[in-house]
């Protein structure tokens, strides 16, 4: 049985960084779709109530990653609260729209965003951005119909991060035990050929001595 | 029956219309036989309506949005709400922005901001829909949700709501998802739901005849106010909804005796797909 777990355990923690490469990939494609400067998703921290940029493309991509937002604050914060899909251009003489504290820190003030919700069966997970598209761009009812597809997508590739984080936690809770274990595991499977071998013929004998 | 002395009225708790009572019945308003938008909202200002924003807050002072009547903010403590004073303004531009939407076409009305956002996304659900059930306790004559929930749990509750502000004459405006999920509360019957069309005339709006979604509103690229006394072009089915809320304003400043049936009749009839003359 504490094999399985751990089997499972390395699978948790090898996986929570597909997900996030995943999910950059996710930013990446939404970014060259509608051709814009940037594009980022906020996660929905619900520990502390707020969000927090877990992925971004392009400008901010080296400064915004961890940072925070109260969940209702900002344009970001007004798409999580309201589920409602919104886009702003041309946005003027205002340095306090759309997360401008952010801004601010990053030197990186956007003219004008797409941000959709990212639903998760009936709960929101977090905020999908487009930030600055060409100006010439009329953004149509098509277009935040195609962003909202492809919103359904991001929410996968969150709430699977999530997922497993919040199995992480578990592991991580349920003692040191478990995560040595895992940690075990994981490194077994990093190996290969003769190394593998004689790492499995290690741990069989490990198995007989604590048997005795 | 006539010579009689008149029988003493009883407070019956039936819902019937005893012989003869069908006169008490006043329905002030004739409508002609041909309805017209001037017939509708011709000359009308929206003045004397009472219009809630139920949104982010109303930023004070914006030139585009012009004197509030007044502002609350909803708070949500371990459950409970509290609507307070607001002196916050708004915390994301979105609710000015549909304030000033209101104000571009029916200048005259009130506008009285409820804030529903800021207490964290935890107490969300629970901040609209006490937002909401205030608003209607406040008797405003229109309430403009640019905003829905999710959550089924609150599903049971807003539809009470919608239900008991429709009995109560107060018009629930309320935009569709542009995403294709379940969300509350423009999917209720009750309420008058507001999708985007991507004409240019702010009056223009189209009946739906195969809902949930009922209307269709401007709501592309559309001029609005912002932050900061600023303006910025936004799109969106919330930018749509306060379209629907304004003509909704003209209409009740004309005839403020309508039902939210009968409005909602009035709409059908002066959309620009059913309408047969021009404004």
């Amino acid at each position: 049985m504490a094999e399985l777990e751990a089997a499972v355990a390395a699978g948790v923690l090898a996986s929570e960084e597909a997900h996030r490469q995943l999910l950059q990939a996710t930013v990446e494609v939404a970014r060259g779709l509608f051709s814009a400067k940037a594009s980022s998703v906020f996660l929905y921290d619900e520990e502390t109530d707020e969000l927090v940029f877990e992925a971004v493309a392009g400008e901010g991509a080296d400064t915004l990653i961890g940072q925070r937002i109260p969940s209702s604050t900002g344009i970001a914060g007004w798409v999580l609260v309201t589920r409602q899909p919104i886009v702003l251009e041309d946005v003027t003489q205002d340095p306090r729209w759309g997360g401008g504290e952010i801004a601010e820190q990053t030197g990186y003030v956007p003219k004008g965003l797409m941000a959709v919700p990212l639903l998760h069966q009936e709960d929101p997970v977090g905020v999908l951005n487009v930030l600055d598209r060409p100006q010439e761009a009329r953004f149509t009812l098509e277009e935040m119909e195609l962003l909202g597809l492809f919103a359904n997508q991001a929410a996968i590739s969150l709430d699977l991060l999530r997922k497993a984080r919040r199995a992480r936690a578990v592991l991580e809770g349920s003692g040191s035990d478990l995560e040595a274990l895992a940690r075990l595991a994981r490194s077994l499977d990093q190996l290969e050929g003769k190394e593998r071998e004689a790492g499995i013929e290690l741990l069989r004998s490990l198995e007989s001595l604590l048997k005795r | 029956m006539s010579n009689a002395e008149p029988a003493p009225k009883r407070q019956l708790p039936a819902w019937s219309l005893p012989a003869g009572a069908a006169e008490s019945l006043e329905v002030p308003t004739v409508w002609p036989s041909r309805v017209t938008r001037e017939w509708a909202w011709g000359g009308s200002t929206g003045k004397g309506v009472r219009v809630c924003i139920l949104d982010s807050g109303i930023e004070l002072g914006h030139p585009l949005v012009g004197e509030i009547e007044g502002a609350v903010a909803v708070q949500v403590e371990d459950d409970e709400v509290n609507v307070v004073e607001d002196t916050e303004g708004d915390l994301c531009g979105h609710g000015t922005a549909c304030a000033g939407i209101v104000r571009s076409i029916a200048p005259d009305c009130s506008l009285f901001s409820v804030r529903v956002l800021g207490a964290g996304f935890t107490g969300s659900g629970t901040a609209l829909l006490g937002g909401l059930r205030w608003a209607v306790e406040q008797g405003f004559q229109i309430i403009n949700m640019s905003l829905s929930t999710t959550k089924s749990q609150f599903a049971g509750m807003l539809h009470e709501v919608a239900d008991a502000a429709y009995f109560r004459r107060t018009v629930l405006v309320a935009s569709a998802h542009n995403m294709p999920v379940e969300s509350y509360p423009w999917r209720f019957s009750s309420v008058i739901s507001v999708g985007s069309h991507e004409e240019k005339e702010p009056v223009a709006f189209f009946y739906n005849p195969s809902p949930p979604v009922e209307f269709f509103a401007r709501g592309v690229d559309v001029e609005v106010a912002w932050l900061g006394g600023g303006s910025a072009r936004s799109t969106g089915n919330s930018f749509a909804t306060p379209h629907m809320t304004a003509i909704c304003a003209l209409i009740l400043g004309k005839h403020s005796e309508l039902t939210p049936f009968q409005l909602k009749h009035l709409l059908y009839l002066t959309a620009s797909n059913v309408v047969d003359e021009d404004g």
